[in-house]
C-alpha cells in the first residue's frame, strides 16, 4: 500500500469516522458513498464513541506479513454502541478470557510498520474496558 | 518565573502500559543478587506500543478531564527521548489522533527524561503569554537499557499528558516555575547508537541531586516558602531512592513524596516520570492543598512547579482512569517474552 493511500484513510482509523446516512440515519464504518440499506447518496461524516461488545472473536496463529510481532492475537468483530459492526485486532487481553458480549473501548496501536525504514501505520484497536479505582 | 496572564491546569491524564518484568528477574538472568535491585519491577510496553500510542493514550485521557474541544489547544507539544521517528514529529500523530488538528502547533520536545516538564514550561509560557487559550504537554517515554546494564532494571514506558489553561477553569492553579541547567554529560545517547550510555555514579551528586535541589531551592525563594512547607513533593524519580533522598537534602518530610513516588511499581518513565507522579498526585490530592514538582533531566537540568489545587479536582478526576488503575492493570512477563516485546533479539 502507498503513503499517500495511508495518510488518506490515517484520521479515519485514528479516531474511527465514519459516516451516517441523512435519509434512514443508519451510520457505517468504514464510511460510504451510498447507503447500503435506502440507496440514498446524502451521507455525512460521522464520529463513533469507540465503545462497544465482542460479537465475535478468532485467534489468529498464522498471521499476514507484517503482524508477526504480535502473534498471537485475537480479530473480532466489535459491535459498537451505534449499532455498526467493525473488524479489528484486540490488545491488552488474555486470549483466554476473552467472551462475546465482553465490553471493549477503542485505543490506538501500531498496526505495522514497513520494516526498519519505512512508515509506521497506527489504527485503531480495541482492549477491554479499564476499570476507574 | 511567572505568567502574565493567571493560569494553571485544567486537564492531565496518564497512561501505563500493563506488562511488567520483575527486576528480581532481570538480575537472574543477568546473575547478579535479586534482592540488592533498584525497583520491585518495571512497565514495558506490549509489542503494538510505542512512545506514540502512549502520548496518545495519556492525550485523551487528558480532553476527558478538562472537557475541551480539542480544537481549542494552540499547541500539543511531546516530550521524549524514544519518538518512534528520528525524523517525523510525533506530535503530529498525537494532534490529529485527539482532533486537535490543522490550527495547532505540534512538536517534540528533546531534554532527556526531561523533556516532558519543558514542554509543560513551554505549554505554561505560551497560554501564559496570552499566545493560546490552551496548550497540551505530554512527558512519555519507552526508555531502553542496554542488555545487563545497571539502567536495564529501570528503564520502563508510561506519560502523562497536562493542558494548561485559564486559571478559572483550573484544577490546580500555576504560581511560578524555575529552571536550572549545566552542561553535565551524565546520560546521553549519540546519534544512530541504540542504547544510551551513563557516567555511573556521576549521575548522582553533580547531577541529579544538584540540579533537583536547586531549581526547587530557587523556586521557593521566588514564592517565599520552603520546600516542606508545600503539602505534596514530587521529584523525577530514576529509582525508588533518590527521591527520597532529595526529600532528605531539602527537609521534606518523605510522607509528602510517597504519594507520587510511583517507580517503585512501574520503574523510571524517563520523560514521563515526573508528569506521571504529578498526576498521581491531583489524583489524591485535595482543592486547597499546595504541590511542589521537581523534574531531572541528563545533560542536564531540572524544572520546579509551584501548583495550588481547586475544588474542580473533585469535579474531574474521576472522569478518566487514574494512575492508581494503570498501575493495578499488571500482567507479570518473564524475560524472554520482554526481550521479543522490546526487540533485543535482533535477527
Amino acid at each position: 500500500m502507498s503513503v499517500p493511500r495511508h495518510w488518506r484513510e490515517s484520521v479515519k482509523r485514528y479516531r474511527l469516522i465514519g459516516s451516517k446516512c441523512k435519509a434512514c440515519g443508519k451510520v457505517h464504518y468504514p464510511e460510504r458513498t451510498v447507503c447500503p440499506l435506502c440507496k440514498s447518496r446524502e451521507l455525512e461524516p460521522f464520529q463513533f464513541k469507540g465503545n462497544g461488545k465482542i460479537y465475535s472473536y478468532t485467534i489468529i496463529w498464522a498471521p499476514p506479513e507484517g503482524y508477526e510481532y504480535c502473534k498471537p492475537y485475537a480479530a473480532a468483530l466489535v459491535e459498537l454502541e451505534e449499532g455498526e459492526i467493525v473488524t479489528t485486532q484486540l490488545t491488552d487481553c488474555d486470549l483466554e478470557k476473552i467472551e462475546i458480549g465482553m465490553p471493549v473501548e477503542i485505543v490506538l496501536r501500531k498496526l505495522f510498520a514497513y520494516g526498519e525504514s519505512g512508515i509506521i501505520v497506527y489504527g485503531y484497536k480495541f482492549r477491554p474496558v479499564l476499570p476507574i479505582l | 518565573m511567572k505568567t502574565i496572564k493567571d493560569i494553571g491546569i485544567v486537564g492531565y491524564g496518564a497512561y501505563v502500559p500493563m506488562y511488567r518484568i520483575k527486576n528480581s528477574d532481570i538480575a537472574r538472568v543477568w546473575g547478579n543478587d535479586p534482592i540488592r535491585v533498584p525497583v520491585k519491577e518495571k512497565s514495558v510496553p506490549g509489542p503494538d506500543e510505542d512512545a506514540c500510542t502512549i502520548a496518545c493514550e495519556a492525550a485523551r485521557n487528558a480532553i476527558l478531564r478538562a472537557a475541551l474541544d480539542p480544537k481549542k489547544l494552540g499547541a500539543v507539544w511531546v516530550g521524549t527521548e524514544s519518538k518512534p521517528y528520528a525524523v517525523k514529529p510525533t506530535a503530529t500523530i498525537v494532534a490529529e489522533v485527539i482532533g486537535a488538528t490543522p490550527l495547532i502547533n505540534a512538536a517534540d520536545w528533546e531534554f532527556a527524561c526531561k523533556a516532558g516538564t519543558e514542554a509543560l514550561q513551554g505549554a505554561l509560557g505560551y497560554v501564559g503569554s496570552g499566545m493560546s487559550d490552551y496548550a497540551m504537554a505530554i512527558g512519555v517515554d519507552t526508555a531502553q537499557g542496554q542488555p545487563a546494564d545497571a539502567l536495564e532494571y529501570t528503564a520502563a514506558a508510561g506519560g502523562s499528558a497536562m493542558i494548561v489553561g485559564p486559571a478559572s477553569e483550573a484544577l490546580a492553579t500555576y504560581e511560578a516555575s524555575c529552571s536550572f541547567v549545566t552542561d553535565t554529560p551524565d546520560f546521553w545517547r549519540r546519534q544512530y547508537e541504540h542504547y544510551p550510555k551513563h557516567a555511573s555514579r556521576f549521575t548522582g551528586m553533580p547531577a541529579y541531586f544538584y540540579h533537583i535541589t536547586n531549581a526547587a531551592k530557587n523556586l521557593c525563594s521566588e514564592v517565599g516558602k520552603e520546600p516542606n512547607d508545600f503539602d505534596y513533593v514530587i521529584f523525577h524519580q530514576p529509582n525508588a531512592k533518590f527521591p527520597m533522598a532529595a526529600a532528605g537534602m531539602l527537609g521534606v518530610d518523605k510522607e509528602k513524596v510517597i504519594p507520587g513516588l510511583i517507580s517503585p511499581y512501574i520503574g523510571n518513565t524517563y520523560a514521563g516520570s515526573a508528569v506521571l507522579g504529578l498526576a498521581a498526585v491531583f489524583d489524591v490530592a485535595k482543592p486547597g492543598d499546595t504541590v511542589l514538582c521537581v523534574s531531572y533531566g541528563s545533560g542536564a537540568g531540572s524544572d520546579a512547579f509551584s501548583f495550588t489545587m481547586t475544588d474542580k479536582i473533585d469535579e474531574v478526576r474521576n472522569n478518566a482512569p487514574n494512575v492508581k488503575s494503570y498501575i493495578g492493570r499488571r500482567v507479570s512477563i518473564d524475560y524472554a517474552t520482554y526481550a521479543r516485546y522490546r526487540q533485543k533479539i535482533r535477527m
